[in-house]
């Protein structure tokens, strides 16, 4: 391995799901990496294809779905691997955490015995004694209090916060080196947001990770990411080192995302967001898929599908990419 | 080149497999039902051959302990169970709707004593409480049909107490009320009429557990007696001629498909209306 | 928790004297001369046992005396003497029970692995031809007359082919373990007999198939129904995430999640399997409660019939009071919420 393969490097990724024969792209090319103990953030409306191309990448795609492209891991090239080899690589060296703490337990086991199942998948020889131990130690690590106590309780007799924060103690369980978290504060009240995103941010730089963090709120990447890729329509639009990116937009998508981020400071204020919705799965526009969307939008968007222009690290893929940019900072 | 050009029958999105089979069991038993005598060359209960002969052109499945076509016999056991499971459904639905739709309108003590004894009953294992019944009524189809709806009333009477409870809720049946309707014309006019389906759908399914249950009571001597050709003690008839299998088969295969062709349409709504299960 | 267990045991004996007299009335009121319930054809010719019985039951008293006698005789034990083995209908019973419920919970553990097994297959493989096949399999069950099959099966594997014994619960040649459970796979064991055991275990296969099938097909149909909609949930996919294999993921997670509804489907087949033992036994000569009850109405043995029926029907609610404990007990959001 040189000192230049990424921890983990996704190359032309493409997702397809088949009805009656015809296949439609979810994920249409993506191309994104992540080095050790780097945070990055993937933004974009839900049904963007961001959650199904990370899960994907994991061999954790639906039923019927057709994935090509290449992922690597360390230089190690993940589609096309054997089951088992994958699974000994999820839960130990990647690790995943959901949007809905809820429903990501297992309802009728003890917290204590899902985290201790996570140790033991991926270390037979720990007894089940000696993986509760260490589910007590990874509970205390999340700060949950008594976790003697908490260890022997069922999901449901958890508060929202600290069933994610139960999540992320399972997926640092085998101090992985990638860790994707998808929406982990999406389903948790405002206050408890910040909370768990202090935890993983804590975890994050103690433990050395790589933490791809998957979101539709770019609020929630300005503190805590170190590059953000938005994604549209299975494509990624946009790539570029955070603070780059919130000084100079190059996507018109980007700058709407930005435009609704909530103003804590201006609560009243009605919130912005971008008109019309996504296109479905299969239904892509001809041309540059935002174009419906897009408030620039010109023939040359409703024709030809925009290159990808690079200019100091800042990909984005627009026919009018940074133009009016003085205008809306 | 032919099937091309053959016009397509398209058949109605409803319509499922489990449900066409269902229905062509079905069909084909009531067909046997009305039409047996036409469409066999024996009649049941005459001596048309010799004892116990296995099956052959002559006598497609075989000839019984007395020489009988088990064919012929077959065929006209659907003129005694179909009756007879229509009859007990009847009137286990006519009883059991009249007092779960009381129990269920009037409630208080009427509510307590007609549901305690749907308790009650339903704590039996069906088949011992049918056998008690049939035996204290002594042999015979008719004792057997009574036996089999005492047994079966309370399963209406509770899914239409169930169904007036709900339905009572609704808001036309506070404004008939409001507006000085009788009680009587209430339950008649406004609130039986909703309540019919569900009902009428399950004792549809039921038809073919009845069946069953009367082949049972039948198998063990406590419904038809000899000579009728029912098929419950045509198989007792075949246990007896153990060595004999195809005397039993007939029956046999006879009570599987008209129960599966009731359990197939079950099956097949079940999907309909759940599509979930899918 | 502990208030709905004591509420439903306070209930219990209400539902036990319901069952009484229930059974009481529709075997006595149906029948013009009480008389014959209690005596049988051959014994009306002798005043003596005539007299007898009149005075013990009260038969020349009102309808609700002769009831309150009844239950009296009940609370004793008495359910009065078969007219067939003459011997007290309760001690018959009692003796025949075993018999029974080990038919019934051999048919359940064959119910149960085979239709949970194939419900899990079900919905894994949903809609191909291993789904087709497993709803088949349920529909058949839950068609076939279980009299029916039970001479089929014998007819097939015993005679034709010889690879499962005939009817009867041991080899006609063996000699039986003296009676300490009834269970004769028990029996066999205390009585430190291992090839009396396996012919034991032998001879309940085809029986405990034949009963335990219908079973299985409803048992497969609600497993499906139910690992459908949990296999889609999202934990499924963090045990994947984990690591976890397939195995692990649908037995160990979804099946685990759906215990809870299956265990409640099957306690309540046991109304099922009661009745279809009452069949089974009689193909299989098998000596439980089911074929006393079926030899009882062949020959209008009424106290046997009326002492069968009452049993049946306390088991029954007995089995129903389990499931719903065991409902509530197994289930943690019910126990601790």
């Amino acid at each position: 391995m040189n000192a230049h393969t990424p921890l983990f490097e996704v190359r032309d990724l493409r997702v397809a799901f088949g009805r009656n024969g015809v296949f439609s792209e979810a994920v249409r090319g993506v191309s994104l990496h992540v080095d050790h103990g780097e945070v990055l953030g993937i933004v974009g409306e839900s049904g963007s294809g961001k959650s199904v191309g990370m899960l994907a990448a994991l061999g954790l795609q639906p039923e019927g779905a057709k994935v090509t492209g290449s992922v690597r891991f360390k230089g190690q090239e993940l589609i096309g691997l054997p089951r088992r080899s994958l699974r000994e690589l999820r839960g130990s060296r990647i690790a995943m955490i959901f949007q809905d703490p809820l429903s990501s337990l297992n309802p009728v086991m003890t917290v204590g015995d899902q985290i201790a199942e996570a140790v033991r998948l991926h270390n037979p020889d720990f007894s089940r004694k000696a993986a509760l131990d260490r589910a007590r130690d990874l509970l205390a690590l999340v700060t949950i209090p008594q976790p003697d106590r908490r260890l022997r309780q069922y999901p449901h007799e958890f508060s929202g916060g600290m069933r994610q924060r139960v999540m992320i103690a399972m997926a640092v369980a085998n101090d992985p080196d990638l860790l994707i978290a998808d929406e982990p504060t999406t389903a948790l009240d405002v206050t408890v947001q910040a909370q768990i995103m202090d935890v993983l941010a804590d975890l994050q730089s103690r433990l050395k990770l790589g933490l791809i963090l998957i979101t539709h709120d770019l609020g929630v990447l300005a503190g805590h990411a170190d590059r953000v890729a938005v994604v549209y329509a299975g494509q990624v639009v946009e790539q570029a080192v955070v603070d780059d990116l919130f000084a100079r937009p190059g996507h018109p998508y980007t700058r709407g995302l930005i435009a609704s981020i909530p103003d804590m400071t201006r609560e009243s204020e009605r919130l912005f967001s971008i008109d019309g919705t996504p296109p479905a799965l299969g239904r892509l526009p001809p041309g540059c898929a935002f174009n419906p969307r897009c408030h620039m939008a010109q023939d040359i968007c409703r024709r030809e599908a925009p290159p990808a222009s690079l200019e100091s690290g800042h990909i984005v893929s627009c026919h009018f990419a940074f133009t009016g940019l003085e205008s809306v900072a | 080149m032919t099937a091309q050009l053959a016009p397509r029958i398209v058949r109605p999105r409803w319509l499922t497999l489990p449900l066409m089979i269902g229905f062509g069991l079905i069909l084909f038993w009531l067909l046997a039902t009305v039409a047996a005598p036409w469409m066999t060359s024996y009649a049941p209960l005459d001596m048309v051959g010799r004892r116990l002969q296995p099956p052959s052109w002559d006598h497609l499945l075989g000839t019984d302990a007395l020489g009988r076509d088990v064919l012929s016999r077959t065929l006209h056991g659907a003129r005694h169970s179909i009756p007879i499971a229509v009859t007990v459904v009847f009137f286990a639905v006519s009883i059991g709707a009249l007092l779960g739709a009381l129990a269920g309108f009037i409630g208080g003590i009427v509510d307590t004593i007609i549901m305690r004894l749907v308790d009650v009953t339903l704590s039996f294992p069906p088949m011992l409480l049918a056998m008690a019944v049939a035996a204290s009524l002594g042999p015979g189809l008719e004792n057997a049909a009574i036996a089999m709806i005492i047994v079966w009333w309370p399963i209406y009477a509770r899914l239409m107490r169930a169904q007036v409870l709900e339905v009572r809720e609704r808001e036309h049946v506070e404004a008939a009320v409001a507006s000085g309707a009788t009680q009587t014309r209430v339950l008649t006019h406004h609130v039986l009429p909703l309540c019919w389906t569900p009902v009428l759908i399950s004792a549809t399914m039921d038809l073919g557990q009845v069946i069953l249950l009367a082949a049972s009571l039948s198998f063990i001597g406590l419904g038809a007696t000899p000579p009728t050709p029912e098929w419950g003690s045509m198989i007792s008839d075949g246990a007896s001629q153990f060595y004999s299998w195809w005397v039993a088969l007939g029956p046999g295969l006879a009570i599987l498909t008209i129960v599966l062709g009731f359990n197939f349409i079950g099956d097949g709504l079940h999907d309909y209306f759940d599509p979930r299960s899918k | 928790m502990t208030r709905y267990i004591l509420r439903r045991l306070i209930a219990m004996p209400f539902l036990v004297l319901g069952i009484v007299t229930l059974a009481f009335l529709l075997t006595t009121v149906t029948k013009g001369d009480p008389l014959t319930a209690i005596v049988s054809d051959r014994q009306m010719n002798n005043p003596e046992v005539v007299a007898a019985a009149k005075a013990k039951w009260g038969l020349d008293r009102s309808l609700p005396e002769r009831y309150a006698i009844y239950v009296g005789n009940l609370f004793q034990g008495d359910m009065g003497t078969s007219f067939i083995t003459r011997r007290p209908v309760a001690q018959d019973v009692l003796h025949r029970l075993p018999a029974t419920m080990e038919l019934v919970i051999a048919a359940m553990i064959v119910g149960a692995t085979i239709g949970i097994s194939l419900g899990v297959l079900a919905a894994y493989f949903h809609n191909t031809a291993i789904d087709h096949a497993s709803r088949l399999f349920a529909l058949f069950g839950s068609s076939v007359p279980v009299f029916w099959l039970g001479l089929a099966l014998l007819y097939v594997f015993s005679v034709q082919w010889g690879v499962l014994p005939g009817p009867g619960r041991l080899d006609a040649r063996a000699v039986a373990p003296p009676t300490v459970t009834g269970f004769m796979t028990i029996d066999t064991l205390l009585a430190g007999e291992f090839r009396l055991f396996l012919d034991a275990v032998w001879h309940l296969i085809l029986p405990a198939f034949v009963l335990g099938w219908a079973v299985a097909g409803t048992i497969s149909r609600l497993v499906r129904a139910n690992m459908l909609e949990i296999l889609s949930r999202e934990f499924i996919l963090t045990a994947r995430a984990k690591g976890a294999g397939e195995f692990r993921v649908v037995v160990g997670h979804a099946l685990r999640n759906t215990m809870v509804p299956t265990l409640t489907v099957i306690g309540y087949s046991f109304a099922y399997l009661l009745t279809g033992a009452v069949l089974t036994e009689t193909i299989f000569s098998w000596p439980g409660m089911g074929s006393y009850a079926v030899d009882a109405a062949r020959g209008l043995d009424f106290p046997a019939i009326i002492g069968v029926t009452i049993v049946g029907g306390v088991v029954f609610l007995l089995t129903n009071l389990l499931t719903d404990i065991a409902y509530v007990v197994a289930n943690p959001r019910v126990r601790l919420g």
